[in-house]
């Protein structure tokens, strides 16, 4: 479960990135997290990753309350949410396998543990076969598939999207939305950080709205209802 | 972690050949310090053993003044023992040193005459420490009965310069040295860390721990370090060997005992094992530090 309670970030420079966002996230829930740019929806995010912690404010996170966290427990925090980036963030010098392994012993996982999951995690996002190419040798929507399979490997309770079809075109972008949507019926709960109007219209899931720093509208339906 | 230790050696041993010429830079370097720094530590550790062997073999002689009879002269033996720093005292009367004298001259009839009047009676002393010879010498001379001293200061006071020198050198050269390889394998890490710092943030973000993203690292320096370390004691060996031999072969120095290789190659190789195996995890976790904070 997400929670958000009177948040307040202020950074270093005085920049009042949140002033006041309370709002909550249920486990199994789909929500996304929209908002034109520059209006807080990047430190949510980092807020929920453990990347900067609030000026003020509650904030919980599967269980962990990032106001309070120690710095060892973070690591642990983590672990319970897959992070999918715009940009992908895979290591291009690894294979999609090893991508996928370098998850898996970062959390300790045996030998044994990464060679049963890696291939059933990479069917669920459709890439069976695709184990042993580089991303370079990959599209832009398999690459970021393979991202989603990363954030999924550890089988983490949440995933956290954050603009994930932003370099896609729109019928790969309707793909990876259509599989983060299969994903959340699975049990996972997905938040999607997105300002694609189209993709969030086309799927009747929550809509938090995000603006200077506030939460301006919160409720399931279109961006455009929103708005 | 206990699953991880091949994927950690793996990633070491990756990490060290992706800059493969900066890692050759770094091994030199530090077979360079290592060896430095070995070879001044076995000059002083040389100094030191011949200076041992002075005193085994170095003896004070202490004559006994004329006016002195038989008895009079042996009676200073007590006092003689009691005086600090003094080892050992071996009285050796006028005969016993006649009798020596022609010895020497391989019983030439020109000596076989002499007169054992002529000779004085002495004492043969060793001492614990020759640091501390000038002050023995005094408190010798101070004795009632003893006319005259006759003693080496000149050459155990070589020795001792030699040792001192080599010793502060070495100390001096260690501590610089040291530092100087961890920079240097701190530098060449700090480079496979740039390098990678986008797959530390990847790891972070999955939920890597500080200690499981600086293992691969640590083992990058330890790899560095242990090949610094096997080299430059092959190395050691070699130069060790050849100034021996220089040794061996010069007129002048062939007096000096070189201590053979054979007899400290455990210690030399563990202290380089050791040395070289503090500046890789040093180096490495230098490098690392600022990496981790994500």
């Amino acid at each position: 479960m997400i929670r958000l309670k009177d948040v307040v970030k202020t950074y270093e420079n005085g920049t009042d990135a949140l002033r006041g966002v309370s709002f909550s996230i249920e486990d199994g829930e789909f929500a996304f997290l929209v908002g034109p740019s520059g209006s807080g929806k990047s430190t949510i995010i980092k807020l929920l990753t453990g990347e900067v912690v609030p000026t003020s404010g509650r904030v919980i996170v599967n269980g962990f309350s990032m106001s309070r966290i120690d710095e060892w427990q973070i690591p642990y925090m983590r672990r319970t949410i897959g992070v999918i980036f715009q940009d992908f963030r895979l290591i291009p010098g690894k294979t999609v396998y090893d991508n996928l392994a370098l998850a898996m012993y970062a959390v300790d996982a045996s030998r044994r543990e990464i060679q049963r999951r890696i291939p059933y995690v990479l069917e669920l996002v459709g890439l069976d076969g695709k184990a042993q190419r580089y991303p370079g040798e990959l599209s832009g929507g398999e690459q970021q598939r393979v991202a989603i399979a990363r954030a999924l490997v550890n089988n983490p309770s949440t995933i956290v999207a954050d603009e994930p079809t932003g370099n896609l075109d729109p019928g790969r972008s309707l793909e990876i939305m259509t599989l983060l949507e299969r994903i959340n019926a699975l049990g996972t709960t997905v938040v999607v950080v997105t300002h694609e109007k189209g993709l969030v219209n086309h799927f009747d899931k929550r809509v938090i709205m995000i603006e200077d720093g506030l939460v301006v509208g919160d409720g399931v339906g279109s961006y455009e209802v929103k708005e | 972690m206990k699953h991880n230790f091949r994927y950690f050696s793996h990633e070491g041993v990756r990490n060290m050949f992706s800059h493969g010429f900066m890692s050759f830079a770094a091994i030199g370097i530090t077979v360079a310090c290592l060896v430095i720094m070995g070879t001044f530590t076995l000059v002083a550790y040389n100094a030191n053993e011949n200076l041992k062997d002075l005193q085994r073999e170095n003896a004070i002689l202490a004559f006994v003044d004329d006016g002195l009879n038989d008895e009079e002269a042996m009676s200073l033996q007590s006092e003689l023992e009691k005086l600090p720093n003094v080892l050992e005292c071996t009285f050796v009367s006028r005969q016993e040193a006649r009798d020596r004298y022609v010895e020497q001259y391989d019983e030439d009839e020109l000596y076989s005459d002499l007169d054992p009047e002529i000779f004085r009676h002495r004492y043969v002393i060793r001492i614990v420490d020759l640091d501390e010879m000038r002050q023995t010498v005094t408190a010798l001379q101070e004795v009632e009965g003893i006319a005259k001293i006759r003693a080496d200061e000149n050459i155990s006071n070589g020795f001792l310069t030699v040792r001192n020198i080599a010793g502060v050198i070495s100390l001096t050269l260690i501590a610089i040295l040291l530092i100087v390889s961890v920079f240097i394998i701190s530098n060449t890490i700090k480079l496979t860390t740039f390098d990678r710092k986008d797959d530390i943030a990847i790891m972070k973000m999955v939920g890597a721990t500080d200690a499981f993203i600086r293992w691969p690292f640590v083992y990058e320096g330890l790899l560095l370090g242990l090949i610094s370390a096997v080299a430059a004691f092959g190395l050691q060996w070699l130069l060790y060997g050849a100034i021996a031999q220089g040794i061996a072969n010069s007129d002048t120095l062939q007096l000096l005992r070189v201590v053979a290789f054979e007899r400290i190659w455990i210690v030399v190789a563990a202290a380089f094992l050791v040395v070289g195996m503090v500046v890789g995890v040093g180096g490495s976790l230098t490098a690392i530090r600022r990496f981790l904070r994500v």
